[in-house]
């Protein structure tokens, strides 16, 4: 009898541990990990979710004394200012530029930084974390560099431009919206506060972009480029048809995501220009809409404008390469 | 044709043979010369500046702190009170890492190791989060805060920073832990360990040089964090961060070579701790290789 019992005991016996240690599991994961869930809950979701109620809301930031948390008059009022004004599609007509242009230079620096130092040579591990520095340095202190080299009365750039190539005077390169070139007697007008600092977030972001494609580059197989060397392809050949589709995949992935920082970037702009001189995007309105203006509600439409359009660019990238990617 | 091909093939190289020295020189110079330029400038003299904007080199009888000691002197002496200022930001970004790495340690244990109810749902939330404008959070935190009378507080800053870089940090973290074999932590729970046990005794050891640059990341980002520096703090000048100092000394009077002293000031631990970090992280990854 007891024999023939022992087999069932035992298979009964370790079904239940199993299922005591899966819910053991399940409760200490649970208990892990809600320290991080409460934090992230209590600071950035709830905030969020807030926000939206806010964009519905007219408050002004004189009056939060006496605002309760949910209650309050909803309206479209904000999003309906704010769509009517012509100025905010010139915003955002320039927060895309910015961070379009913006993103395609980063990525085209990085692209040739981590063409150049891929194959070793001496003092190379030395270039590379110079190359990292715009990367890592405070934004405040290298925008102040950028600030004085680019100054017209003491600023390095105008000094070799008028002592050496011969400009007539100074360019105000972070305060002049419009500009002109003259090239071969041809006259362009050029967007100067702009430009600069679309060369400016480039400058700073490209190293992003160049740890990401030296890592893939460093991962891809050499024979194929023996192969292809072998078979006569040129340099240029072997980059166009054997290196630059392996990159597509990486290359995608630092776009979007230098896409999405470049639109939310508020920093870069309100240290260089402050937002003017035709360089206003919609994060530095955020802000004057919420400090200036004390408008808390048509800041936080802005603001949910901005969430709602990296929504679309996010579902956009993971329909055309979240499939891609699951392949080996 | 052949022929042809041959000498398209001898100009490429021979050109890339040029181009190659002189794209990594003007990589290096494009990185380089900016931060020199900003330690050049904190030396001298501002009229020197006025008079020479073009001159990059500068003389050794030259050299002036005049700009240093500005900045560095506290208020009540005619400075700008830096030093203050970098107290405050040690402080942020010390009780930053130590709160985000005790939490994220836990969370990103967790989230490899265990299986829960939402584990993939939470840890799709963290990365989502990530993307979020800064800006949007900003917006409800500086009402919800200044409605509290909270705003000017150092501390409230901490929680700020501690979830804006949590889930960078599980991630990371999470990552490593996945490389850790699980038949370690298997053996030690045979011997009777339990799961708080286990962590600190087996995996934290083994962790240790991935918690280390993690923090150090973590330092990095509450160091240079400039926008809920200005939103939270810009009225109480004693909590102001270095950032937010260097930000603040803009104003006419300001010369430009003070600008610079203030912003080697803030660039200069940052430095010091991206190179630690870089030689910490292969370290690390060599350590492990070590034990194969």
């Amino acid at each position: 009898m007891a024999t023939t019992l022992e087999p069932e005991v035992k298979a009964v016996g370790t079904r239940r541990a199993r299922d005591t240690r899966a819910r053991r599991d399940s409760r200490a994961g649970v208990a892990l990990v809600s320290p991080t869930v409460i934090v992230v809950g209590v600071m950035v979701v709830l905030p969020v979710l807030w926000a939206l109620l806010l964009s519905f809301q007219r408050i002004r930031l004189l009056q939060i004394r006496r605002l309760d948390l949910i209650g309050g008059e909803y309206t479209l009022r904000n999003y309906d200012l704010l769509l009517s004004s012509s100025d905010f599609f010139v915003t955002v007509r320039t927060t895309l530029y910015y961070s379009v242009f913006g993103t395609l230079g980063a990525i085209l620096l990085g692209l040739a930084a981590a063409l150049l130092v891929r194959r070793s040579f001496r003092g190379r591990a030395l270039v590379r974390g110079a190359f990292l520095l715009p990367y890592v340095a405070p934004v405040v202190a290298i925008a102040f560099i950028w600030q004085v080299l680019l100054s017209p009365q003491l600023g390095f750039v105008n000094a070799v431009g008028t002592g050496i190539l011969g400009w007539d005077e100074p360019i105000p390169f972070l305060s002049q919206e419009k500009g002109n070139i003259t090239l071969f007697g041809l006259s362009v007008g050029v967007p100067t506060a702009l430009l600069m600092v679309i060369l400016f977030e480039a400058w700073k972001s490209f190293p992003f972009a160049f740890l990401f494609i030296l890592a893939r580059l460093q991962a891809a197989p050499a024979d194929l480029e023996e192969a292809a060397r072998v078979d006569g392809a040129t340099p240029t050949q072997v980059f166009r048809y054997i290196i630059l589709p392996q990159l597509m995949g990486v290359i995608a992935l630092i776009a979007v995501l230098r896409f999405i920082w470049t639109f939310n970037a508020f920093d870069e702009i309100y240290l260089l220009t402050g937002g003017g001189a035709g360089t206003e995007v919609l994060a530095t309105q955020v802000y004057s809409f919420l400090t200036a203006r004390n408008d808390v509600g048509a800041s936080a439409a802005v603001a949910m404008f901005m969430a709602a359009v990296l929504a679309v660019v996010l579902a956009f990238y993971l329909k055309v390469f979240g499939d891609r990617e699951r392949q080996p | 044709m052949n022929r042809r091909r041959w000498n398209r093939y001898a100009i490429e190289v021979a050109a890339l043979k040029v181009l190659r020295p002189l794209g990594i020189a003007f990589f290096v110079v494009i990185t380089v010369f900016p931060f020199y330029y900003m330690v050049m400038l904190s030396m001298r003299d501002i009229s020197a500046v006025i008079d020479a904007p073009g001159q990059l080199l500068i003389g050794l009888d030259e050299i002036t702190s005049d700009a240093y000691e500005r900045v560095l002197k506290p208020t009540s002496q005619g400075g700008e009170g830096f030093l203050r200022f970098l107290l405050n930001s040690a402080f942020l970004g010390l009780a930053t890492v130590a709160v985000t790495i005790a939490v994220s340690i836990l969370g990103a244990y967790a989230v490899s190791r265990l299986e829960f109810f939402g584990r993939r749902t939470v840890h799709f939330l963290f990365l989502s989060v990530y993307l979020f404008p800064a800006i949007l959070l900003a917006i409800p935190l500086f009402v919800a805060f200044s409605k509290m009378g909270l705003r000017g507080e150092l501390w409230v800053l901490v929680i700020v920073y501690v979830a804006q870089t949590l889930p960078i940090c599980v991630y990371m973290l999470r990552n490593y832990f996945e490389t850790v074999p699980v038949s370690l932590e298997e053996a030690a729970e045979v011997d009777g360990a339990t799961r708080l046990q286990i962590i600190r005794k087996v995996t934290l050891p083994l962790a240790v040089p991935a918690i280390a640059a993690t923090g150090l990341f973590v330092f990095m980002i509450a160091w240079n964090e400039f926008l809920f520096a200005l939103l939270f703090l810009v009225e109480e000048r004693q909590n102001w961060t270095v950032s937010l100092g260097v930000s603040q000394l803009t104003n006419i009077e300001t010369p430009a070579t003070t600008l610079m002293a203030g912003s080697v000031i803030l660039t200069l631990p940052i430095i010091v701790l991206f190179l630690f970090a870089e030689r910490l992280m292969t370290e690390g990854l060599t350590r492990g290789a070590e034990k194969g």
